[in-house]
């Protein structure tokens, strides 16, 4: 993009759109607000579970839960620090509070107020967050390249970052069931579904092996489940043979899969996030194999250690590797 | 309210003095600490305790009590104290004050203490649980309230001022914070590190029900905490607390830089006896 002003040319030029661009791709199928919806449905049958935001209700889909609750919707302002502790003070009183924000907020605003007063107390609180790693051209304020990081390194803190539509409604229910305080990034609006052709279900702590392939493994989460599984397609074609084992919850992290599946001898292992490439689940994965004395070829995808430019986000996918046109090329380097 | 009126009942002043005794007992076994703020705030939570506060000593998690947050994690030895004076913590843990493994470690820690409802340390927290534990009472139709007692350094911390607007914008009359004025915070006096003043004005312009009183004077901590209870419009309340660093101890109200203080050996007989004898009529 930086190139753009340069000289005119007749590439089209992409434009930054919003700061909460789509990730569906063009034509790729969607389903709307799955987040909101499924915890309409959960609020059906659970009388404590309350939802919160800082003035990003619409914007994180739980604008669907305050039309259909509206006496257990607290708008608490634009006011992050205040959301997570009172948060914390409704859980203490035994409401299931689901609160909302953008991840950058969470994790680096809010951070104190989420490790003392929900992870140090162990409070029930489901913390659900737009725009996670690279989903916003907006520059870095609105990227959350670090959020998997943070939120790893806190005791007692649960970690989802779910691929698709039919992963977050699933999600939703899942966390619920499960008592503590749970970080769960999340996809807005409209938003990709694939995994429903997998004959996928998502468990708490489980990873699933999506795909099977001979020459390598890409171990993924998050959206880039998706692109590796459109990348092990287009590889096929080369005669490549790629698996895709996608691992949803990136703390507990599930150790028997993934020792299983990268201790298969013969097979390049990639891991793939949308985040950077410091503390999340490819350094999760290294730090594992390393331990239990695995040792594959090993490489990661993932988003650079530096402030992230803004622009259109096609365009950024593609420069910082994490489309599916570049991991696909990337794993045909590396085996090459 | 709290305790029903004996006659042989101790007095609010004998409970502060019982409470400056019990956080000078644990001060000992560690030699330094908080103990200047302790003194400060110990009449304030005498009248918490045994004249504003429902509880049950027995049952500290009882559904109908009323919340007390210390947002103050380093007042711990203050709030034990008052603790150990209500019954809710045997007096023999005392001794164990700030050792491995005691359940009364030296900053407040909901999750290792009875009567504790919030882990402090970091400070400008209590205040935002205050909020949402009003709305989720609110929500069960329970008459409980929250107490929550912060310092004056903590004005300085911006969340404190996210929660100041929130508890008024949701008219969360069941909430009572005390703030202690002590002036003194861990670099100096507090109005210099950064200004307050006026608090009573700011705070009812931002849609709290205020007084102030000196916190020092069990009279008058009666009389606000009182009214704040009586108050009938619907909004928060709290009461700004002029307290002394030390009070009771006549050589430790003059000590400069008290924010954390030595004691040294020797003179903490001298403190409870300064203690004692400023107990005589």
């Amino acid at each position: 993009m930086k190139s753009a002003g340069s000289t005119p040319s007749a590439k089209p030029r992409l434009t930054t759109s919003a700061m909460i661009a789509s990730i569906a791709a063009e034509g790729q199928r969607t389903k709307p607000a799955p987040f909101g919806h499924a915890l309409v449905e959960l609020a059906r049958s659970r009388g404590d579970v309350v939802g919160m935001t800082a003035d990003l209700g619409k914007y994180t889909d739980l604008h669907i839960f305050a039309q259909a609750f509206p006496d257990r919707y607290y708008q608490m302002g634009m006011a992050e620090q205040l959301l997570f502790a009172a948060a914390s003070g409704l859980a203490a009183e035994g409401f299931m509070p689901f609160a909302t924000t953008y991840a950058v907020f969470a994790s680096r605003r809010a951070y104190d107020f989420i490790h003392q007063t929900i992870a140090e107390e162990d409070r029930n609180v489901k913390i659900a967050c737009a725009l996670p790693g690279l989903t916003s051209g907006y520059g870095p304020s609105h990227q959350a390249a670090e959020d998997l990081a943070l939120f790893r390194a806190m005791p007692n803190m649960t970690v989802i970052d779910p691929c698709d539509a039919h992963e977050i409604e699933q999600v939703v229910p899942a966390i619920a069931a499960h008592r503590g305080p749970v970080y769960m990034r999340l996809l807005r609006g409209q938003v990709p579904l694939v995994l429903d052709e997998y004959n996928y279900r998502f468990e708490l702590g489980k990873a699933a092996l999506l795909r099977d392939g001979s020459d390598v493994l890409v171990i993924s989460s998050g959206i880039m489940t998706m692109r590796a599984l459109e990348a092990a397609q287009a590889l096929s074609d080369d005669r490549i043979g790629a698996a895709v084992l996608h691992v949803p919850t990136i703390k507990p992290l599930d150790t028997e899969a993934i020792l299983r599946e990268a201790g298969k001898p013969g097979r390049l292992v990639v891991v793939a996030e949308n985040h950077t490439v410091i503390g999340g689940l490819g350094e999760a994965v290294a730090t594992l194999l390393m331990r239990s004395g695995v040792h594959p070829a090993f490489r990661q995808i993932g988003l650079p250690d530096e402030f992230l430019a803004a622009g259109a986000l096609p365009s950024l996918h593609d420069r910082y590797g994490i489309s599916t046109a570049e991991v696909k090329r990337q794993i045909k380097d590396w085996l090459r | 309210m709290a305790t029903p009126t004996l006659t042989n009942a101790p007095t609010l002043a004998q409970r502060a003095r019982n409470i400056r005794r019990n956080a000078l007992l644990m001060g000992e076994v560690q030699g330094q600490g908080y103990i200047a703020q302790a003194l400060d705030i110990a009449d304030v939570l005498a009248v918490a305790y045994f004249h504003a506060m429902r509880f049950r000593a027995e049952d500290p998690v009882w559904e109908g009590r009323d919340r007390f947050l210390l947002s103050n994690g380093h007042y711990a030895i203050a709030l034990y104290a008052a603790l150990i004076e209500a019954g809710i913590i045997p007096e023999a843990e005392l001794e164990t004050y700030g050792f491995d493994e005691s359940r009364l470690p030296m900053s407040g820690m909901a999750s290792y203490t009875p009567g504790m409802e919030m882990s402090g340390g970091s400070l400008g927290l209590g205040l935002g649980i205050a909020v949402g534990m009003a709305l989720g009472l609110k929500r069960k139709n329970s008459a409980a309230r929250i107490f929550t007692l912060f310092s004056d350094g903590e004005l300085d911390e911006g969340s404190k001022w996210e929660a100041i607007m929130s508890a008024a914008h949701h008219k969360l009359d069941n909430i009572i914070a005390i703030v202690d004025v002590n002036n003194q915070q861990a670099d100096g006096p507090s109005k210099q590190m950064l200004g307050f003043e006026p608090l009573v004005d700011k705070l009812e312009a931002f849609g709290w029900f205020v007084q102030r009183v000196d916190g020092n004077d069990l009279d008058a901590v009666v009389g606000a905490f009182d009214a704040a209870t009586a108050h009938a419009e619907p909004k928060p309340r709290i009461i700004v607390a002029d307290t002394l660093m030390g009070k009771g101890v006549p050589f430790l109200e003059q000590r400069e830089k008290n924010h954390f203080i030595r004691v040294e050996p020797h003179e903490w007989q001298l403190a409870l006896s300064a203690l004692n004898a400023g107990d005589q009529p």
